[in-house]
């Protein structure tokens, strides 16, 4: 990390430092025990704590997570990950320019070289996420472990947030839509991005559909894990590696970082 | 004999009502799996509720392992169509528009969800269309030997 010019990239994305990581474990360690306290102290048997445990267990605030893309191993070729969340989610082109985009390839070329890098682009999952700060209805929103999601419940379908998020991440519904995923509710005249496959990691597949897809075609491009957890493996790779986040200017502190462009 | 009249009118608005409301009344189709143990009078005013409830619950926190969802009502109030499938929303005989559009409420559920179970389970496949319609069938055919 000796590198000018490059961010720390470490578990929390280069946005906090090391002094408030502490900090923050600091505070967590002090609920937990204040909790503890409550417990005894009120009454052995008392089931207070009980409704907390259960819903901690989906969206954990003290999870993070994360992707770490090295475009260095992603050929400009293929897009096994852009296939393979299309069929996760069951979104699909007509081939028209308001197509859904949940994930693309993005090739980007050094105009005085002519190198070309490809990697893919999707929700960058902010930590301060533009498309939530501009929502007028509350449906963008950040879940406590970081994942950026719509509620289509109460998505309006104003589309404000596709003009807010830097990395034309979402799209609009144009048409209506059937046969959707059980997994994956989809509707006409909503907005819709990379939900980082909040299903399965509600289930405890703890990866994403892209990444299965990047590992099995051999490139192993993609790393999906816990950002808070330094043991994981996208938390090493960041600390050995340098890696960049994309319009590091706007301050957004990414979960979404990129090695070799 | 105004009396006797207007008594006569009434009795027979509520026998004309009674009538009307008996053949008006939807077909509600059957149901596979377990019943609700909270009585189908319960769900029939409360499930918007139930749904409501749990859908913020898992959207925003998280929580999959939710009492209700709506994923396991069109699975177990799947109805089978002629081809032995079961119909979606667009189907009059999909067990939520029978009630709700003698209701005349809107829904707007299935604009997002899918209205038919994704896998096709043996619940579903076991499913029977209700018996009314065999009869119907089998007294056309009796007219057609008559």
């Amino acid at each position: 990390m000796n590198i000018p010019g490059l961010k720390p990239a470490g578990g929390c994305g280069g946005g906090c430092s090391s002094k408030e990581k502490g900090a923050d474990l600091h505070r967590r360690d002090f609920l937990k025990s204040g909790a503890a306290m409550a417990s005894v102290t009120l009454a052995p048997g008392v089931t207070l704590m009980a409704m907390g445990s259960g819903v901690a267990a989906a969206a954990n605030p003290d999870v993070r997570w994360g992707l770490l893309i090295d475009a260095g191993k992603c050929p400009s070729d293929c897009s096994a990950c852009v296939s393979a969340c299309s069929n996760e989610h069951g979104w699909e082109n007509h081939g028209e320019d308001t197509d859904p985009q949940w994930i693309r390839k993005v090739t980007l070329k050094d105009r005085a070289t002519g190198h070309e890098n490809s990697l893919p682009v999707m929700c960058q999952h902010c930590e301060n996420p533009p498309c939530v700060d501009v929502c007028p209805t509350g449906a963008s929103f950040k879940r406590e472990d970081g994942i950026v999601l719509v509620d289509r419940h109460t998505c309006i379908g104003c589309r404000y947030c596709m003009m807010a998020c830097p990395f034309k991440a979402r799209s609009f519904v144009h048409h209506p839509v059937e046969g959707q995923k059980a997994s994956t509710p989809r509707g006409n005249g909503t907005v819709e991005g990379c939900n980082m496959c909040v299903h399965k990691l509600d289930r405890g597949d703890g990866t994403t559909a892209c990444v299965e897809a990047c590992n099995a075609t051999g490139n192993n491009a993609m790393i999906f894990g816990d950002l808070n957890d330094p043991e994981s493996d996208i938390s090493k790779a960041l600390a050995n590696y340098p890696s960049i986040e994309l319009r590091s200017d706007l301050r957004l502190n990414l979960g979404v970082r990129y090695q070799n462009i | 004999m105004k009396r006797l009249i207007i008594a006569t009118l009434v009795l027979f608005g509520l026998t004309a009502g009674v009538a009307i409301s008996g053949s008006v009344y939807p077909e509600i189709p059957k149901a596979t799996g377990e019943a609700h143990p909270e009585g189908n009078e319960f769900m029939r005013v409360n499930h918007m509720d139930l749904l409501r409830h749990d859908r913020d619950l898992t959207m925003r926190e998280g929580v999959r392992d939710t009492d209700y969802s709506l994923a396991e009502c069109v699975t177990c109030h799947a109805v089978n169509g002629p081809d032995a499938k079961p119909v979606t929303i667009k189907s009059e005989e999909h067990f939520c528009r029978t009630c709700h559009e003698y209701v005349a409420v809107k829904i707007d559920c299935f604009q997002c969800h899918n209205s038919v179970p994704e896998a096709l389970g043996e619940a579903s496949l076991m499913f029977e269309r209700p018996d009314e319609t065999l009869d119907v069938l089998l007294a056309y055919l009796e007219g057609l030997s008559k």
